[in-house]
């Protein structure tokens, strides 16, 4: 159970003026239950890159399997394949439609053919376990705040039950606090549901704190593919091509460099205070 | 998947088609559409068919590209074709069954009217595809400044219609997001019969009106904000002046539409 992909490339507008290499060569294994971040600035491929990961773009060149199986292949149902790998597009307001919150959740289980009972249910259960006050469940989407649209379109895509959650950043245009409850949010639902998570970003702060795994895409390519720990080790290099590792990171490879022998790796908060108390013990 | 409407896009491309002022593109436009209902027979189909060619050729710009916008107007076409092919009255009988007869005139109409639809889209498709949309309106405004001393308001029609081309790649662009959004929420807009396809659409709709609304909104804002009033006393960073390549484009045009009068005095 995993997500391969085997040298996807992709290309917009191809022969024409306006031709550019969205990915290239993208090898990738994403096995079940990882927590990854996807980072990369704007235009470097990675909403392309998940775009695929469900079959809404088709790559222009190389293949992508889903439990072993291509999803190229003529007869695969794309449908089912796009309720697996739920994806949560970054402006909620690209999705809200319903005159009610509750029925706008309930789209998606509808279109996988349950009853009004069955897709209530899973409402339900995902506007629950995304946080919705139950008094806001009969409300238009459109009066609620940021933070509070936003839970509802992931709950709109959870409530499918998708074995492969992957939001496109889900924190765009929130405040702290409201970055903060969905990044929370967000781990909690890979604890309990123990679903793949695919987490889309261009804060490595952000990422830093919850993921396993992190790929970073530079100009459609795959530039680093590892650990927190493993891939802010190469922070110079994340600076070039303009993004930065925690301010963490700086801070450890600054003492290091005054002769402190702390922990390179460390990667939160928490793991610095503790490599820098045991340093000064 | 939207991306096949070229209507209102901009191609890049370094050519004299390009540097034209948009004033005789209006022009040009203008005149070719008349030129197309007004030619009659072979000749002067092969006079307007070697006027596009000839500018599609200097414009630089794929031919693929100008025929991409046609695929959306294909059922338009389909259903012209074909009431000019079976309900044309005519003498000549050419094939008939059940109620249904083709006659020589219905075909001949049919073929010409095809070829005019075509003509129509491939001939606009050239200046929208080689004037900015800015450029474009800027064209209008001053081409059409006369009438406002007839108290016609030039200057809100035309920044009305620079909006408007502007934001269509815009809205075509956030249509093919909130289309993948939904269809990442399992919705078909493909299948089904068209009352349910009609239905199906609606998860579209609402959300592309929503922002649409929201954008023209913060628009007025944002000009209100740079104190826009309106035209009066509004000046261009960009003034019109017609250089000499834009005459000589002038004098192939008169050219060509009495090429094709004379061609329909003489040969009809």
């Amino acid at each position: 159970m995993s997500i391969i992909l085997d040298k996807v490339n992709y290309i917009y507008s191809p022969n024409t003026a306006y031709e550019i290499k969205a990915l290239n060569d993208i090898s990738l294994k994403i096995e079940d239950g990882q927590f990854i971040g996807i980072i990369g600035h704007t235009g470097s491929g990675k909403s392309t890159l998940i775009q695929h990961l469900n079959g809404l773009m088709k790559a222009t060149s190389g293949a992508i399997y889903f439990n072993g199986r291509d999803i190229y292949e003529n007869d695969y149902d794309m449908k089912e394949l796009r309720t697996k790998v739920g994806l949560v597009f970054q402006y909620p307001e690209h999705q809200l439609f319903e005159t009610t919150i509750f029925d706008d959740v309930c789209f998606g289980p509808m279109n996988q053919g349950l009853d009004k009972n069955k897709a209530g249910l899973r409402a339900f259960e995902a506007l629950r376990s995304v946080g919705m006050p139950e008094d806001l469940y009969y409300q238009s989407p459109f009066d609620l705040s940021g933070g509070q649209k936003r839970r509802v379109a992931i709950a709109g895509v959870l409530a499918m039950k998708p074995e492969v959650l992957i939001l496109d950043e889900p924190t765009a245009g929130l405040d702290p606090k409201g970055r903060d409850e969905i990044l929370d949010l967000i781990a909690k639902m890979h604890k309990e549901r123990k679903i793949t998570v695919i987490l889309v970003s261009h804060s490595m702060e952000d990422v830093a704190k919850y993921v396993e795994r992190i790929i970073v895409m530079n100009d459609g390519s795959v530039m680093f593919d590892g650990t927190p720990g493993e891939v802010f080790l190469h922070y110079k290099e994340l600076e070039q091509v303009g993004l930065a590792a925690p301010q963490v990171t700086y801070l450890m490879h600054g003492l290091s460099e005054k002769g402190i022998p702390v922990d390179l790796n460390a990667t939160t908060v928490e793991e610095a205070k503790n490599s820098i108390l045991k340093a000064f013990k | 998947m939207l991306r096949d409407i070229t209507l209102g896009q901009y191609y890049p491309a370094d050519s004299v088609i390009h540097k034209l002022d948009p004033r005789v593109k209006l022009m040009a436009t203008l005149v070719y559409i008349m030129s197309l209902f007004t030619f009659r027979g072979a000749a002067g189909f092969m006079l307007a068919t070697v006027f596009m060619i000839v500018v599609i050729r200097l414009s630089k710009v794929p031919f693929s590209y100008m025929v991409k916008g046609l695929k959306t107007v294909i059922i338009l076409m389909a259903i012209t074709a074909v009431f000019n092919l079976f309900l044309t009255p005519g003498e000549e009988v050419l094939v008939h069954f059940w109620k249904l007869t083709i006659t020589m005139e219905g075909l001949k109409n049919a073929v010409f009217m095809l070829v005019r639809l075509i003509y129509l889209i491939v001939g606009t498709s050239v200046m929208t595809l080689t004037t900015t949309p800015n450029q474009l309106t800027d064209g209008l405004e001053k081409a059409l400044m006369p009438l406002s001393k007839l108290k016609v308001p030039v200057h809100a029609i035309a920044m009305m219609m620079s909006i408007a081309l502007r934001f269509i790649p815009i809205l075509i662009e956030e249509t093919d997001i909130i289309m993948k959004a939904q269809m990442a929420r399992g919705a078909d807009f493909e299948n089904g019969n068209i009352i349910k396809r009609a239905k199906n659409m609606v998860p579209l709709l609402v959300p592309l009106f929503v922002s649409a609304f929201r954008r023209a909104d913060d628009l007025a804002m944002a000009m209100e904000a740079r104190c826009y009033i309106g035209g009066e006393g509004r000046t261009k960073m960009k003034p019109l002046h017609y250089q000499s390549r834009d005459y000589l484009a002038y004098l192939f045009l008169i050219v060509y539409f009495a090429g094709i009068i004379l061609l329909r005095i003489f040969l009809a």
